[in-house]
């Protein structure tokens, strides 16, 4: 079936956010797989946003070089995407706001004063008269609007929505896809709810692009669960409020960006130490320093490996679209309380703010069941007893007959603080232990995605959000697509087993200096050739095709 | 439960005549205390930082939770909203607290989370050996400072009833019955409690003799401490630089709803997280 995109554009404070997120969910209810770009620069009032939203019969991860249609706010958008508009492709556009354009024009601005309605719904006119130039049946139009719209506004937006469909002409028909419809949910969306499903109790953040909207969206969530969600002073405040929340047995999490996670650091070393459990979302923009704020990056890998002072064991994933941000946030939540270790889900502007098709059912299980801790002796209770696996059996300050002592410092099984050498020895080596438990737990899972290209000489490796662009591009080249979404510990076994059978791997990411191939070094893997990107942008499918064909 | 059972047999480091052994001493009578009243002696817990004064954590048989320097309150915060039940206490250092953490100090208050926090001021870094720090009077001769700190000292119980803090006071190590008393008066307050302690450094700032001779009691049946204009002209009378008494006891209570009682007001009552997560996705489709 046809594929299919639409860019919305206009100035920040115009709803393109909200007008993608309707559009996102008209594609779905139409049957079809959705992607969902948005761009923003980091202001609020002003400047340029646009969202490309682009849909298929089958899960798309990207999008193109080229739009169907272009739904213009403002003249910017005509002047900066009318290049990318296809051969074919139609400008819909506010005649108020846009002077110069050539296609089906709407005097938005007459029907939101003729309806009294707010000046903000010519987001939603505009996408009222792309529905029916691209012949949506009115009943979904209305339908969806219904379920995006709070109750407040519906009545205005429904009407203004209806003047613009009447004022146009149906131009052509989406087809309808073969799928049931599926829900479309940002990255963001889906690491909220992995972590919820994870057992979440406590989040616990400072707003931070391009994790801020996990806080939002899970300060809603709290007013309907028993969640408790808590905006501190700073991230400092923040991983360590996580941290005491951990001593008393609460599963909490932690969502930032570059610059909070610096922050984090050092309490990062005292969770390493103290074997507090923790997951901490690290969502990807660029560097350094404030750098591009609200665009995309794969720049923290080996930060996020070695962040923290001394040597400790710590889970890192990197999901690549919104079912793997779900999955690995649960994942990581589970595995964090497992071995009493920090979990870091490693995301990117583009997952993180990106819309995607989801298939998941909240209600399958995807971690294993928690182990009680059966009957620890209490007396004295030793928080760091030294086992073969190096996991301490954990109770929680606050259990009965317990004195539970967590310490910073290192210290001997009881949690006193000792400076012997002997102890010393032991209890790093005890920890270290837990990492190699952690790698055999991980054997289960599917630490390395593996697509397609069985008899292919050529791999392509990369990792995060990157993926999908790559295996969009990969569709029948005589490649194997090969995705590490465990990074931290190294699935070094599963890696090989990905990788055999190859003369020659290529690895693609999102920074200057090839950190996926550095930590493939590391572990005996070398590259033939690479593909950078660094510009803040994700590869669209043309794009990566191209980058791929000079060196494949 | 004697209050003798609740020292560990780890081995004590302080230096001879450390004001620390007095607050020790106090904390381990107040704890005693609590379990004797009825509070089980797993629902305490006692959070440190980082300096002379985090020991405490090693030293008396409680739940603790020995944390980083100037982090004491993020973290006892977070034991306090995940279990509400915890009676929760913090020791910090002047350093800690005042230096590295100052933030935390003044969000504890803002937020009104139901922590004491004795902060043991010294007004020098001791594991360190000698450095001023934020309550250092001006001109004080420390390491880091041999001509002499060019900075004024905060008043920490001035900027703590600014803060909000709902309750202030002030001890003193040498004045053991009543540090007794203002802790656990601090530990009875639902709500924020800060209490400022001298503690003598024997070893790089001894003020014994300077305490000595110019602290004196607020008259705890008639001081107003329920008027904060009268709280914060106690807490001035000494700006920790210049000569003057020094009043000593409590300045301030005010009794508001709690951080942990506020937020369990706005959670829902469910429990059922995959219902939630259904219904959500069931919107989105």
């Amino acid at each position: 079936m046809q594929e299919f995109s639409v860019l919305i554009g206009g100035r920040a404070g115009e709803g393109i956010n909200k007008a993608s997120a309707i559009l996102n969910h008209l594609m779905a209810r139409l049957g079809r797989y959705v992607y969902m770009y948005y761009d923003y620069p980091s202001l609020i009032r002003g400047g340029h946003n646009f969202a490309v939203v682009r849909s298929a019969g089958r899960p798309v991860w990207t999008h193109r070089d080229r739009v169907d249609v272009i739904l213009a706010l403002d003249q910017k958008t005509v002047d900066q995407h009318l290049s990318e508009l296809a051969e074919g492709g139609v400008v819909v556009y506010d005649t108020s706001a846009v002077k110069q354009a050539e296609g089906i024009g709407v005097d938005l601005d007459a029907i939101v004063r003729e309806e009294k309605a707010p000046v903000i719904t010519r987001n939603s006119g505009l996408v009222g008269a792309f529905c029916r130039v691209a012949g949506i049946p009115w009943e979904v139009v209305d339908g969806v609007f219904r379920e995006e719209v709070p109750p407040k506004y519906l009545d205005a937006n429904l009407r203004v929505v209806r003047r613009a469909w009447d004022a146009v002409e149906e131009r052509g028909r989406i087809e309808r896809g073969p799928m049931k419809p599926l829900p479309v949910l940002t990255g963001n969306e889906a690491i909220a709810l992995g972590l919820v499903k994870g057992g979440l109790d406590a989040y616990i953040a400072y707003p931070m692009t391009p994790t801020s909207n996990i806080l939002h969206f899970l300060a809603g969530f709290a007013g309907s669960s028993a969640l408790t969600v808590v905006h501190p002073e700073s991230e400092i405040a923040v991983i360590l409020m996580a941290l005491g929340a951990a001593a008393a047995g609460k599963r909490a999490a932690v969502g930032t960006s570059g610059g909070g996670f610096c922050l984090m650091t050092e309490a990062l070393s005292l969770a390493g130490q103290a074997e507090l459990p923790v997951a901490i979302v690290l969502g990807q923009r660029p560097g350094p320093s404030t750098g591009l704020p609200t665009y995309s990056c794969q720049t923290e890998l080996l930060f996020a490996r070695h962040a923290g002072q001394g040597e400790f064991p710590r889970l890192v994933v990197a999901p690549a679209d919104a079912d793997e941000a779900y999955l690995w946030s649960a994942r990581a939540l589970d595995l964090a309380w497992r071995f009493q270790v920090p979990a870091i889900v490693l995301a990117d502007k583009t997952l993180c703010e990106g819309g995607y098709s989801c298939s998941f059912d909240p209600a399958t299980e995807v971690v294993a069941p928690p182990e009680p801790p059966g009957d620890v002796p209490r007396d004295p209770y030793l928080r760091y007893r030294v086992t073969a696996n190096g996991v301490s059996p954990m109770l929680s300050i606050g259990t009965p007959g317990a004195v539970v002592k967590v310490n910073s410092y290192e210290h001997d099984e009881a949690g006193i603080t000792i400076e012997d050498p002997e102890t010393t020895v032991a209890m790093q080596e005890k920890r270290l232990r837990k990492g190699a438990a952690l790698a055999e737990a991980l054997a289960a899972y599917e630490t390395v995605a593996v697509y397609g290209g069985t008899d292919a000489r050529v791999g392509v490796v990369s990792w995060g959000s990157t993926v999908g662009a790559v295996r969009e591009a990969a569709a029948g080249l005589p490649v194997r697509v090969i995705q590490p979404i465990v990074l931290e510990p190294f699935p070094v076994e599963a890696f090989r087993r990905a990788v055999d059978g190859l003369d020659r791997v290529v690895v693609v990411e999102e920074n200057q200096t090839g950190q996926l191939e550095q930590l493939m070094r590391v572990h005996g893997f070398s590259a033939g050739a690479r593909v950078h990107r660094f510009d803040g942008r994700p590869f669209t499918v043309e794009e990566m095709a191209a980058r791929l064909a000079e060196v494949v | 439960m004697e209050s003798k059972d609740l020292i560990t047999s780890a081995a004590n480091t302080w230096c001879p005549g450390c004001g620390n052994f007095a607050i020790e001493h106090a904390l381990k009578d107040v704890v005693a205390g609590l379990v004797a009243d009825g509070t089980p002696l797993e629902k305490i817990v006692l959070v440190t930082g980082i300096g002379c004064h985090g020991k405490m954590a090693d030293y008396l048989g409680v739940n603790s939770f020995y944390a980083i320097h100037g982090r004491t309150l993020p973290v006892a915060t977070g034991l306090k909203l995940a279990n509400p039940d915890l009676t929760v206490l913090a020791c910090a250092g002047d350093g800690d607290c005042y230096g590295e953490g100052l933030e935390h100090l003044l969000f504890a208050a803002k937020r009104n989370v139901d922590v004491t926090l004795l902060v043991h001021d010294n007004r020098v870094y001791g594991l360190t050996t000698g450095q001023y720090t934020p309550t250092s009077p001006l001109g004080f001769s420390g390491r880091s400072t041999p001509q002499g700190t060019p900075e004024y000292p905060f008043n920490p119980v001035e900027l703590m009833i600014a803060a909000g803090a709902t309750w202030v006071g002030r001890g003193y190590s040498r004045r053991l019955s009543q540090l007794r008393e203002l802790i656990r008066a601090a530990v009875g307050h639902r709500g924020f409690s800060f209490l400022e302690v001298f503690q003598v450094c024997a070893t790089f700032y001894n003020q014994t003799k300077y305490y000595d001779d110019h602290v004196y009691d607020l008259e705890a049946e008639t001081f107003p401490t329920s008027d904060p204009g009268a709280a914060l002209d106690a807490a001035r009378e000494w700006d920790y630089s210049r000569e003057s008494r020094i009043p000593l006891g409590q300045f301030y209570e005010a009794i508001y709803p709690t951080l942990e009682e506020r937020l369990a007001e706005q959670r829902a009552k469910e429990t059922d997280p995959v219902g939630v997560m259904q219904r959500l996705m069931a919107e989105r489709t």
